[in-house]
């Protein structure tokens, strides 16, 4: 066994557990944390049905995107949706026996790859040249998407101009989830993509990339407009009442 | 004080003004008077700059952090994408790049960076984190006051991150350390003391009415009454202070009284809750919220009224509809058929459809109306049973009662609208700059209807727009009485002595 599949069996091992650890300390500091007041944006729905709906369209469909800034909605579709399939086409590394369904994405997936790079750069492109978004952009910012873009290069690299053995990855893979390290082959673009992948998953808890669980803890966008009807009251809130002096 | 400054120049062309050319720090003089000791301390704030305001201020940063899940998930959240950087009002009039949304939620985000998160803690600017230095809070007194907490931003965030949550516990973390605002705490002080914003003592008030009362009666021949404190009636009305002399607020009181003289409910205000506005909000602080919010409950008490109903005030009306359950429900002891509180407009829009009160449209002949819709309203409320009520309610009401409506540019009104400027805590003569630059977008959409369309009034259904529009319509070229309340147009259009129920 080399050093290298080793050092990257370690490094996805660690990877795995910083980013479900921290994923879980921060969904869990989410949840524990109360809104003590309504504040969802109105119109709002009035049911938690309806509010659950509402977040599922930020989530999906980027809604209050799209109403905000049309060309940024294209970019931010294009590289998400992009992830998305790249992902999903990615599971094929992962499932011993790929189900036909997996099998036929596999095409979409590469296009995907290129939606995602392209959508990347565009977003790269306005830190640079919206004066705006230049004036907010951090360079964790810039360093975030060359990180993703070169993530996405990696992986079209290897498809399109030197393919590595995808079935010792496959099989390197399926032995790190059964704690049975396999040999990784020695390819500087493999090397490149997985180390940079995880990256990509130890600093995901430390970093903007939280957007994700937050959607789903917005209280602007996950209340129901109900206050009339239900009282709302936060744990640390109940003592109120009592403080009334009347 | 009042230092020359430019009005910033109309595009009738545009609906919603250009992005204005970035020139950083050009509000950065803007600051409201600090509040003085005798405007703190009751409040239990200190009076002053206290030594260590650092520790403080982590300390207190962290307590909203665990008490606020909407602070918690927006300083994790942003990816700086930006999409709110051209929608607020105060950034596009006088584009001062920290009036972007994120950039001034980035003035406070930088410090929870640098103490609460291990990527600020160990790469520090790189990650825009900061350390809280006095000039930070300064710049967070600054620019904390140029936020009138109007929520626009929040529409089109994607992540739906409210600049106002962030504001609001910028302004609770200021006033814990001593630099808390003159003009929202010597406010809320007067509120505890006499029961008013404008310290409007019990006597005056009475008074007040009692004039109403003989004015009404010369101009309608109708007896109708305008009560303070009867016991046994059936509504509590609340409303801002504003409307008991100011103009044209207290026209539109007059339109309250004549539509409950018309339905034939009794009423009455409180002279102990004779103020709907409710200025904790604008200083983030829940516990002011509480103690103001329960004047009105007390008051529901002690004159054992069956039904609480608000007058036209933007934030009062967000306090009362989406908080005044929280912290001074439960109205178990209230008439269970009406929902606490209602809006006068709500009473009025039933009125008028079951025929309860007739209107006649050439009361208020070549009159031709738009309509302002106030941002707490349009995005901190609801008016009636369906999401949007707060749009169509009070359009249909105004429509009832003027022969002709014209809505302004569909991207400044509804969820979109823009915020008067004055609003938040910012309705104070000391940032008067800010102000008249900030109605920028909404006078731009309004002289469009005037010029397109003959739009010769705008209704508002707010205090705080109506005293701010009297103010900078000048400033743009218009006539400061085109600013009316809805009720005063109810007032001039109803039909006393008929169909009465």
């Amino acid at each position: 066994m080399s050093a290298i599949s080793i050092a990257y069996a370690a490094l996805f091992y660690l990877a795995a557990l910083v980013l479900v650890v921290g994923l879980v300390s921060k969904i869990a500091q989410y949840w524990r944390t109360p809104a003590p007041l309504k504040i969802a944006t109105t119109p709002a729905p009035m049911t938690r049905t309806g509010a659950a709906f509402r977040v599922a369209r930020e989530v999906t469909i980027f809604e209050s995107l799209f109403k905000g800034d049309k060309l940024l909605w294209v970019f931010a579709v294009l590289f998400h949706a992009g992830l998305l399939l790249v992902l999903v086409r990615h599971l094929r590394y992962f499932i011993a026996d790929v189900p036909t369904l997996l099998v036929l994405i596999q095409p979409i997936g590469i296009y995907a790859g290129f939606a995602m790079v392209i959508g990347l750069a565009a977003l790269l492109a306005r830190r640079f040249l919206i004066p705006r978004i230049r004036y907010i952009t951090n360079p964790s910012d810039i360093a975030m998407l060359l990180l993703l873009i070169a993530i996405g290069v990696s992986g079209l690299f290897m498809k399109f101009v030197h393919p590595t053995d995808i079935l010792a990855v496959k099989a390197f893979f399926l032995g790190l989830m059964r704690f049975s390290i396999q040999p990784l082959p020695v390819h500087p673009g493999l090397l490149i993509h997985l180390g940079l992948v995880a990256a990509l998953m130890i600093v995901f808890p430390f970093s903007k990339l939280l957007h994700a669980p937050g959607v789903f803890f917005s209280p602007t966008r996950n209340q129901a407009d109900d206050p009339r009807e239900r009282r709302h009251v936060a744990p640390w809130a109940a003592g109120y009442d009592a403080k009334r002096g009347f | 004080m009042a230092a020359k400054f430019d009005t910033p120049p109309l595009n009738l062309d545009h609906d919603v003004p250009d992005n204005p050319a970035l020139t950083p720090d050009s509000m950065a003089h803007s600051r409201p008077f600090l509040a003085k000791p005798e405007h703190q301390e009751p409040l239990g704030f200190p009076g002053e700059l206290v030594d260590d305001w650092h520790d403080k201020a982590i300390g207190k940063m962290g307590e909203l952090l665990g008490k606020y899940r909407s602070l918690q998930v927006y300083m994790d959240s942003c990816v700086k994408c930006g999409a709110c950087s051209d929608k607020c009002h105060y950034f596009l009039g006088t584009g001062d790049p920290k009036n972007m949304p994120v950039a001034r939620q980035d003035l406070m985000r930088s410090v929870y960076r640098k103490y609460f998160t291990p990527a600020g803690k160990l790469f520090g600017s790189f990650v825009g984190a900061r350390e809280l230095t006095q000039d930070v809070l300064d710049e967070w007194y600054t620019y904390y006051h140029q936020c009138s907490q109007c929520r626009r931003c929040s529409v089109f965030c994607p992540y739906g991150i409210d600049t106002a949550e962030i504001s609001m516990a910028a302004r609770e973390i200021l006033d814990h350390v001593g630099m808390g605002q003159k003009y929202c705490n010597e406010i809320i002080t007067k509120v505890h003391k006499i029961g008013n914003n404008l310290g409007l003592p019990e006597r005056a008030l009475a008074d007040t009415m009692e004039g109403l009362e003989e004015d009404t009666l010369e101009d309608t021949g109708h007896d109708i009454k305008f009560p303070v404190d009867v016991e046994g009636a059936e509504v509590l009305l609340v409303t801002p202070s504003a409307d008991f002399f100011a103009e044209p607020h207290v026209d539109g009181l007059i339109g309250y009284a004549k539509v409950f003289h018309q339905l034939g409910i009794s009423w009455t205000v409180s002279s102990e809750a004779s103020e709907a506005a409710n200025f904790g909000m604008f200083i983030g602080s829940y516990d002011q919220m509480h103690k103001i919010a329960n004047r009105i409950r007390k008051a529901a008490l002690d004159l054992k009224v069956k039904r609480i109903v608000f007058g036209e005030c933007g934030h009062a009306w967000r306090v009362a509809y989406s908080f005044l359950n929280t912290y001074a429900g439960p109205w178990d002891f209230l008439d269970p058929r009406y929902p606490v509180p209602q809006h006068i407009l709500e009473v009025t829009y039933g009125a008028i459809k079951n025929g309860g009160i007739r209107l006649d449209k050439e009361a208020n002949a070549g009159m031709v109306l738009t309509m302002h819709d106030s941002c707490n309203v349009a995005r901190a409320s609801r008016m009636g049973d369906f999401p949007g009520g707060q749009f169509v309610i009070p359009r249909e009401v105004i429509k009832a009662s003027v022969p002709k409506f014209v809505d302004m540019a569909e991207d400044t009104i509804f969820e979109k609208t823009f915020c008067c400027g004055g609003g938040g805590g910012l309705l104070t003569d000391d940032l008067m700059e800010i102000r008249v630059k900030g109605a920028m977008p909404r006078m731009n959409a309004l002289k469009q209807v005037v010029e397109q369309h003959g739009v010769t009034h705008m209704a508002a259904i707010c205090a705080i727009c109506k005293s701010q529009f009297t103010k900078v319509l000048p400033y743009y070229g218009m006539d400061m009485n085109m600013i009316v309340s809805v009720h005063q147009l109810v007032s001039n259009a109803i039909q006393l002595g008929t169909n009465k129920s």
